[in-house]
């Protein structure tokens, strides 16, 4: 009976219950809206990819008469709802300011930042503004090849291929050990990013509601810096218990791989579902470092923050690549990965490097969240469609290979970005993904794979 | 805060219509299709809501696009479902088995990125999806549109009720279709194969061409699903073709039987009652003030679906994968 009740996910439960608290908190103080008579307001809204209506929060407004005479702003809240009372019924002009909107929002129609209301005796009037997520293009640029565009963008492609290497360096040793896909680890990836978000904000013990409003860093928040220390020690706890509690048991039970993999994926549709629940709908940001402007480069344009990401993921995975090929874990690593059999007869412990690899997998996909969603948004969707691409760079690089990921990864973010020269931005990922079916016809071990007996 | 009685009639009236409505009729087809795929051949097709997806917009458009009458448009949306199992059999059914589940959950996701993308909006209408498709079906329909069909509480509206009809219909043909192709040499040698593929090829069989027409069968099936649930619910949108899906029909799967002929129509019906029953019960504890709203809104019940889903994927997986129909021993499948 022991793994009956374990097999449901401790740090599930664990996010469920602690979140929640904080989900309520957040629900608890939101605002009011004030009614008067007549006002006119909007509710800013757009549909993400997963067909969800989310606000948008934190984006200015202005409400003004025909002739330009200003009557009211303001700033929707986090329901992206905004109204301001006017003196009665006439045509309002309804500006957004286009500025505030968050990073990948944008107009549908760029050129309607003004809708005219028409307010009636008693009743509000409301401005409709339509929003869509799909990515901006770069303004400066109107297409063509440069050798600027060619130089940012592959910037931009390192940059995405390195975050998505540290998430994936994790998945291929978690292959290469065991020989299972983890499809669950892209929430590994969105946890880390989460928890560093709620320690970002509500501080060490601030994700109880009751002590929220304690001294930093009990409440309060914390920095960002510590909040990605502790996320990236949650991962590893996290890494530690999928093991612990569900994959070991699972391994001892002489459950499938097959059904293993199914296992995650529950595990995946879980977690998604739970993230979700408790943080909601919406694109949201760290409370540290979100705005930044770029540094100039030579001609590559850079924000502070990325920079720094940048050269600490490097750091990191020269660290791993150290460790996997000097220290005795590391090398008892690539053993079991080469050949498990052969490595526990030779007296490794594999039970033990199994651990060790899920701790390793879980961290390093915690930071690389945290890293992902410092340079883009956050969002409770983004592990899954980080991991579509992460299985790209992993196939491509070779399945169970940690180099091979990481060069695969590398290969796909750069090739992402210096698609967009020659496709739409929002088919960018697409091609990724047609890479890996291609990758699969030509070479299915990959770059760095070995050939193993294909059919 | 009041707290009002809870209506379990309704409640029950609602868990029984489901569970033999539209989306138990498309689920348990999607299913039969996905019983092919993993319960007969061993492939592990994570992407069958791209098929679905593939049948559903095939169809779609060879009526908003090219103005085919609907029996040549379900050729098309079949056409399409086949062409999405070459692409995605052809390069991965001579690895092994979790290549398969890597590529295909990827292709459904690109299927639905590619239909609400708006390079191609002018074709599948973005995220709105296609609707006008639907006229030629409608003239179909032999049930009066204004009628209610039914017995007793359980009463649906004629075009409703010609997709149930339908949708059960198309299931019940493919049971005996695939009742009879089990029973064949063509069904034993797939099956062969699933239990060792090395054992079928030293027997000369060409693993790789029955792995691939498996593929293309149960992914027509699925076609088929989305075919009925377009017609059924008179729209056809990306954003009905989530990832997450996909594990709805596992699920079904599972909780039938893998590899048992009629698993897939139980699995639907029961998969459908007791998530009917539980979200009707939880909708009704959340608005009659039984759960506060401070801890979940009614829009939330929705995603409590989803991770109850996951979790049941998880625990049917490990401690009865034979689900309530099927043998342990079918499935010892492994990939390695």
């Amino acid at each position: 009976m022991r793994h009956r009740r374990t097999v449901q996910g401790f740090p599930f439960r664990l996010a469920l219950a602690g979140l929640a608290l904080v989900g309520t908190a957040l629900f608890m103080v939101l605002p009011a809206l004030g009614q008067s008579s007549e006002t006119v307001g909007t509710r800013l809204r757009y549909q993400n990819e997963e067909g969800n209506r989310v606000p948008v929060g934190g984006a200015s407004l202005s409400v003004s008469t025909l002739d330009g005479i200003e009557i009211g702003s303001g700033v929707t809240d986090a329901d992206g709802a905004f109204s301001t009372p006017v003196p009665g019924p006439a045509v309002y002009a309804v500006t957004i300011d286009i500025g505030t909107l968050p990073p990948g929002i944008r107009l549908r129609e760029p050129d309607r930042i003004t809708v005219e209301v028409e307010v009636l005796e008693g009743r509000d009037g409301r401005a409709i503004f339509s929003l869509t997520s799909g990515a901006v293009e770069m303004v400066e640029e109107s297409g063509g090849i440069s050798l600027r565009r060619v130089a940012q963008l592959t910037t931009e492609g390192i940059k995405l291929g390195l975050f998505l290497g540290m998430a994936a360096i994790g998945l291929s040793l978690v292959f290469g050990t065991t020989g299972l896909v983890n499809f669950a680890h892209g929430e590994m990836v969105t946890w880390g990013m989460l928890s560093a978000y709620f320690f970002n904000y509500f501080g060490l013990a601030g994700a109880f509601g009751f002590m929220a409003g304690w001294w930093p860093p009990l409440g309060d928040g914390v920095n960002l810096i510590l909040a990605a220390v502790l996320a990236v020690l949650i991962g590893g706890l996290t890494g530690y218990l999928m093991d612990r509690w569900i994959f070991r048991p699972l391994r001892t039970r002489g459950v499938s791989l097959i059904a293993q993999m199914v296992v995650t994926i529950g595990l995946s549709i879980l977690a998604r579902y739970v993230f979700l629940f408790i943080f909601g709908g919406n694109l949201r940001f760290f409370r540290d470092y979100s705005a930044q402007s770029a540094l100039q480069i030579w001609i590559i344009e850079i924000t502070p923050k990325d920079l720094i990401t940048v050269v600490l993921s490097v750091l990191i995975l020269l660290g791993v690549g150290l460790f996997l090929q000097r220290t005795q874990t590391g090398k008892a690593m690539r053993a079991v990965a080469d050949n498990r059999d052969l490595a526990e007869s030779s007296g490794i412990n594999v039970q033990g490097v199994i651990r060790t690899v899920w701790i390793g997998a879980g961290a390093l996909a915690g930071l690389g969240g945290v890293f992902i969603g410092l340079a883009e948004q956050l969002s409770w969707l983004i592990g899954f469609r980080m991991l579509l691409l992460i299985f790209a760079g992993v196939v491509l690089g070779g399945l169970g290979t940690a180099y091979g990921a990481l060069l695969g990864c590398l290969l796909v973010g750069i090739g992402i970005q210096l698609s967009t020269l020659f496709i739409p931005v929002e088919l960018k990922n697409i091609g990724a993904l047609v890479v890996l079916a291609l990758v699969l016809v030509v070479r299915p071990q990959g770059i760095l794979g070995r050939r193993e007996r294909f059919g | 805060m009041t707290v009002a009685a809870i209506d379990w009639g309704f409640i029950l009236i609602q868990t029984v219509e489901t569970s033999l409505g539209l989306e138990a009729a498309v689920y348990a087809l999607a299913a039969v299709g996905l019983n092919i795929h993993f319960g007969y051949a061993g492939l592990l097709n994570f992407g069958q809501v791209g098929f679905v997806a593939a049948g559903a917009y095939g169809m779609g458009l060879s009526v908003t696009l090219w103005n085919l009458n609907p029996f040549l448009a379900v050729l098309v949306g079949m056409g399409f479902a086949t062409a999405f199992a070459l692409i995605l059999g052809l390069p991965t059914l001579r690895l092994r088995g979790d290549y398969l589940a890597i590529v295909t959950i990827a292709a459904a996701e690109i299927i639905r990125l590619l239909a609400r993308s708006t390079t191609l909006g002018d074709i599948t209408r973005g995220a709105e999806g296609l609707h006008a498709f639907i006229g030629p079906f409608r003239e179909l329909n032999p049930f009066d549109p204004g009628v209610e069909y039914g017995v007793g509480p359980f009463q649906v509206g004629g075009n409703q009720f010609f997709a149930i009809v339908l949708g059960w219909g198309v299931t019940a043909v493919a049971l005996v279709v695939i009742w009879q192709l089990m029973r064949s040499p063509w069904g034993r040698v797939v099956k062969a194969i699933r239990e060792d593929e090395d054992a079928a090829r030293a027997l000369g069989k060409n693993a790789y061409w029955y792995k691939l027409q498996a593929l293309i069968l149960g992914g027509v099936i699925g076609g088929l699903a989305g075919m009925v649930q377009a017609v059924g619910k008179a729209t056809i949108q990306p954003d009905s073709f989530v990832p997450a899906y996909t594990f709805f029909f596992w699920t079904v799967l599972i909780l039938g039987g893998v590899g048992r002929i009629w698993s897939p129509v139980v699995g639907a019906m029961v998969f459908w009652a007791m998530l009917t029953f539980f979200q009707g019960t939880l909708a009704a504890l959340v608005n009659e003030g039984w759960i506060p709203t401070a801890l979940m809104d009614p829009t939330q019940v929705n995603q409590i679906r989803f991770m109850l889903v996951g979790v049941g994927l998880a625990l049917l997986m490990v401690f009865r994968p034979q689900g309530i129909f099927g043998s342990r021993e079918e499935m010892m499948l492994d990939v390695r």
